[in-house]
């Protein structure tokens, strides 16, 4: 088990219980739910724990402030969505080849950005990601023509994949084995592949060499390593991971577009579930991605109960309306980065580690 | 003997996780010119910029003029009377020589008599007077630096390493202008790593070395005993022509 | 002691004052460059009025936050938010007095917008001190902190307009006085737009002499460079930082009415939209320098209407494009004020 988790363990009973919880409810989820919408859960979260933890190795392990990591994202988005629709038959060398140049163009964006940007202070670098991220928000709104403007693409999947499709006849444990089944299982899998080569990353003397720029880039220098390779190096690792995330994403939906894909919003997701998580820690990814999605899905509901409960008070009732998520959010935020700095699983790392001594 | 100008009491600073200042004490006697020698590292410049409360004393206590000065804002030690040039000259590049100096003069409208008389020692500033100091050599700038500490009369200056890399020429202005300054009653504090330069000029001589005063006493005393100097040495009191 | 050496300094002769105006020509020569890849005289006029409009516009919205950014070294991710307040603020007063809006009389129109206008700066001021204490403070000092909590303040900000507001967008039209064009011959300038530029050459008249001209603008242009020294010399310059930031939120408040006026329609998510412009511009002007801050906008607004007419496709990316090159140019900005 240790050698699985590249040596980077919970360190905390709590910790370790919830992570568990986490796991087996994604592993098991089509057998321990029914319907369309809590596997939808499952594998929203699947995805955002590799699309966080690939953020995280950005933010908290190497200390980079960049918000191109949707682009990313996107990118890897639409190089499945774009390949699999501009064909007629969806086949899997489509479906590979426009995730291969995805992951093409989101390397030598990496590489262009980092090259041109790192070198610079850490705002500089950060307001630029935003211009370019931006920028490529709007070329992909508006060169409709290409990518299904504001609207995006849908399109089919292999066959394999292909709702319609069943692998056996018969059930198991009540469950059919089609085409969403199978998805499902892609999806959880990848993601687990891709989260565990993260672990390995951040654990592995280039990880530690991250962490020791991100902890005094002057000393790290000065001990010999070429501080900008080595970011360089995380920006492209981290736009990769981002990428292959967005590509499963898509492979679920069937859908690409701006607004799922590349809008603001998945960004201040991720900064949210990185901050809430704990930074710098890859559990943190886990653990926030799980708890924002469901809240995100569940609690949505119950705000609408609240505001209608409040229906005679003014502000309140707007404020309590669902489509104010982002505002309990936006104060959760904030008081998070003040009061819970190191995130649930910093605290939760932290009391075990008290309670030890 | 009257009491010092500045006293420093086991004084401790910590930067991030080094420990710089080790426990400094240092008297600094009203009128005279004191001279803090050490090699690079020794702490020289940590103990100003501590002194001005640009870093925090982690221990001990600072005194100045009978006032306990350790835990005010810098703000408020310069208004006691402690002017401050620092090793980088700190002058501000994109406002004249003018500017440099109006923002000095604190207490009201420059007195022209000083200005004057500074430009006696220093006639660059007076060429320059209303172009961006940035546009300055690095021994005009040390200039400016000296200028603002001195356009108004201050009780104590602390100067950090004035000489680096000046021509002598300039350094030439600089001995004559603290030799006036202390004529003037102006204590001062002079950081420096040039024996040659201050063996003439200081009364008091304390030398560093790893964050603590390994030696205080008269500047007549160490320049006469080659032994000492010898001893300290080992120190490095650098003869830099 | 060699007394005999004459002090270098009198005898060589005066360097010339060194005045950096190559970013300043870059508008004019933009400008005259344009004129015969648009080839219409009246066309181009429209466009460079067109430019300077949204130049301006957009510059004082950003002049707040690259002086904060210089002064405090605060980076303000959420400095979006007061341009939205701003323009709601100013609905306070715009849409009670609907009548004089729509009064045929410039006078009554003018009126209208200034007392709107004064409200938003007021309401925005305040929203900054508020901001700078409450958000700001407890993280000086730690950008990584500065940039999520400041971000995260904009969306609570964008929200609570939504709550308060609601959440459609809401339709501002022009007052009647400022609807419509002026004639140039052949060419249409817009009136507003004329109105826009006239405002924005005020704000920066007033920015320029306050800092080159006043004790206060002494202290910030000293303190952009070296907060130390200035502290060193005796001035408590933390005191400024509110009030700077304050004025910088009220400008920011400023520019949202202008721009809510410019686009006919406000939405919450108007701070979060122009905020790429404005960081696209602080970098081109190179943070801390109001002059820089100036150009870089006039430039961006100026490249975005020609590449608007010349090659729509382009004019995406012509922002970033310009960015590019700026800083491949001079990669601290045009002016850049960096402290060593």
């Amino acid at each position: 088990m240790t050698r699985l988790l590249s040596g980077d363990l919970p360190r905390s009973r709590i910790l370790a219980l919830v992570l568990l919880l986490i796991f087996l409810g994604l592993a098991f989820a089509p057998f321990l739910t029914s319907g369309a919408r809590p596997l939808n859960t499952g594998a929203t979260i699947c995805v955002y724990v590799v699309l966080v933890a690939s953020y995280d190795l950005l933010l908290g392990y190497t200390g980079i402030v960049s918000f191109a990591h949707t682009m990313f994202y996107g990118i890897g988005a639409y190089g499945i969505g774009l390949g699999l629709s501009s064909v007629d038959e969806p086949t899997w060398t489509a479906a590979l080849t426009g995730l291969g140049l995805a992951l093409l163009l989101a390397l030598v964006l990496a590489l262009v950005v980092g090259l041109f940007a790192l070198r610079v202070r850490a705002i500089f670098y950060a307001m630029i990601t935003l211009a370019v991220a931006s920028s490529f928000a709007v070329l992909a709104s508006q060169l409709s023509d290409f990518t299904g403007g504001e609207d995006g693409k849908t399109f089919s999947v292999p066959e394999v994949l292909s709702p319609g499709f069943t692998l056996v006849e018969t059930e198991v444990f009540g469950r059919s084995i089609d085409g969403k089944f199978l998805t499902y299982y892609l999806v959880f899998f990848g993601c687990l592949a891709l989260f565990l080569f993260l672990l390995r990353l951040v654990n592995s003397p280039f990880g530690r060499v991250l962490q020791a720029i991100r902890e005094n880039e002057f000393r790290a220098e000065a001990l010999g390593y070429r501080t900008v390779v080595y970011r360089i190096w995380a920006n492209c690792l981290a736009a990769l991971v981002a990428a292959l995330a967005g590509a499963l994403m898509a492979l679920w939906l069937r859908y690409v577009g701006p607004k799922t894909s590349l809008g603001f919003e998945v960004m201040t997701d991720i900064l949210l579930i990185v901050v809430i998580g704990g930074m710098g820690t890859m559990y943190g990814a886990v653990v926030g991605a799980a708890l924002f999605i469901l809240a995100q899905n569940y609690l949505k509901e119950l705000m609408a109960h609240g505001s209608a409960a409040m229906e005679g008070v003014p502000l309140l009732a707007a404020a309590l309306h669902p489509d104010r998520w982002m505002l309990w959010l936006g104060v959760l935020f904030v008081l998070s980065i003040y009061f819970f700095p190191i995130g649930i699983v910093g605290k939760l790392r932290l009391r075990s580690y008290l309670a030890r001594r | 003997m009257p009491e010092p100008l500045l006293t420093l009491s086991g004084v401790h600073t910590h930067i991030g996780q080094y420990h710089i200042l080790q426990g400094v004490d240092l008297v600094v006697p009203r009128g005279e010119l004191s001279v803090l020698l050490g090699r690079n590292g020794a702490g020289k410049t940590t103990t100003l910029r501590t002194i001005m409360g640009l870093w925090k004393a982690s221990a001990g206590s600072i005194t100045f003029d009978g006032q306990d000065i350790t835990k005010l804002a810098t703000p408020d030690i310069a208004r006691l009377g402690i002017a401050y040039v620092p090793e980088s000259m700190a002058v501000f590049s994109d406002l004249t020589v003018r500017e440099n100096l109006h923002l000095a003069a604190r207490n009201g409208p420059m007195d022209q008599a000083r200005v004057d008389w500074i430009f006696g020692f220093f006639p660059a500033l007076k060429k320059f007077w209303n172009y961006p100091a940035g546009n300055l050599s690095g021994g005009q700038k040390q200039m400016v630096a000296i200028a603002r500490a001195i356009v108004e009369p201050r009780k104590l200056l602390l100067v950090d390493e004035p000489t680096k890399g000046l021509a002598p020429s300039i350094v030439q202005s600089l001995i004559a202008a603290f030799r006036e300054l202390k004529e003037l009653e102006t204590t001062i504090l002079l950081v420096e790593q040039n024996f040659n330069f201050v063996r003439s000029l200081g009364d008091t001589v304390s030398v560093m070395d790893d964050g603590r005063v390994a030696h205080a006493g008269s500047m007549a005393a160490l320049a006469g005993d080659d032994e000492l100097q010898q001893r300290l040495l080992g120190l490095s009191l650098a003869s830099h022509q | 002691m060699s007394a005999s050496l004459p002090l270098a300094s009198t005898d060589t002769p005066l360097p010339a004052a060194k005045r950096d105006i190559a970013p300043l020509l870059l508008i004019p020569v933009l400008a005259l460059l344009m004129l015969p890849l648009v080839g219409s005289f009246p066309t181009w006029v429209t466009l460079t009025v067109a430019g300077l409009a949204m130049g301006m516009m957009i510059f004082i919205m950003a002049s707040g936050l690259t002086l904060v950014f210089g002064l405090m070294d605060v980076l303000n991710f959420g400095h979006g938010a007061f341009v939205s307040v701003g323009a709601f603020a100013a609905t306070l007063v715009l849409l009670p007095m609907r009548g004089w809006l729509e009064a045929d009389s410039l006078l009554l129109n003018l009126g209208v917008l200034g007392l709107a206008v004064t409200l938003a700066m007021v309401v925005t001021a305040l929203l900054g001190w508020a901001f700078e204490r409450i958000i700001i403070m407890p993280v000086y000092g730690q950008h990584l902190k500065q940039i999520l909590i400041t971000m995260g303040g904009m969306i609570v900000a964008e929200q609570l307009i939504n709550v308060i507001w609601g959440a459609e967008t809401i339709p501002l039209p022009l007052p009647t006085s400022l609807r419509g064009a002026i004639f140039l011959g052949d060419a249409a300038i817009e009136k507003y737009r004329l109105l826009a530029v006239v405002v924005g050459l005020v704000v920066f008249a007033v920015l320029f002499l306050t800092l080159n001209r006043t004790k206060i603008g002494l202290l910030i242009r000293a303190g952009v460079e070296n907060r130390d020294m200035v502290e060193s010399l005796g001035y408590r310059i933390r005191r400024l930082f509110v009030a700077v930031f304050a004025a910088g939120s009220a400008l920011a408040g400023l520019g949202g009415v202008m721009w809510g006026l410019y686009k006919e329609t406000l939405s919450a998510a108007m701070g979060s939209e122009t905020i790429v412009m404005i960081f696209i511009v602080i970098i081109i002007g190179g943070l801390g320098s109001v002059g820089g801050c100036f150009i870089g906008a006039l430039l961006m607004a100026l490249v975005a209407n020609y590449a608007g007419f010349l090659a729509p496709k382009f004019a995406l990316v012509s922002n970033i494009a310009l960015m590019i090159a700026v800083l491949m140019w001079r990669p601290a900005g045009l002016y850049s004020k960096s402290r060593g």
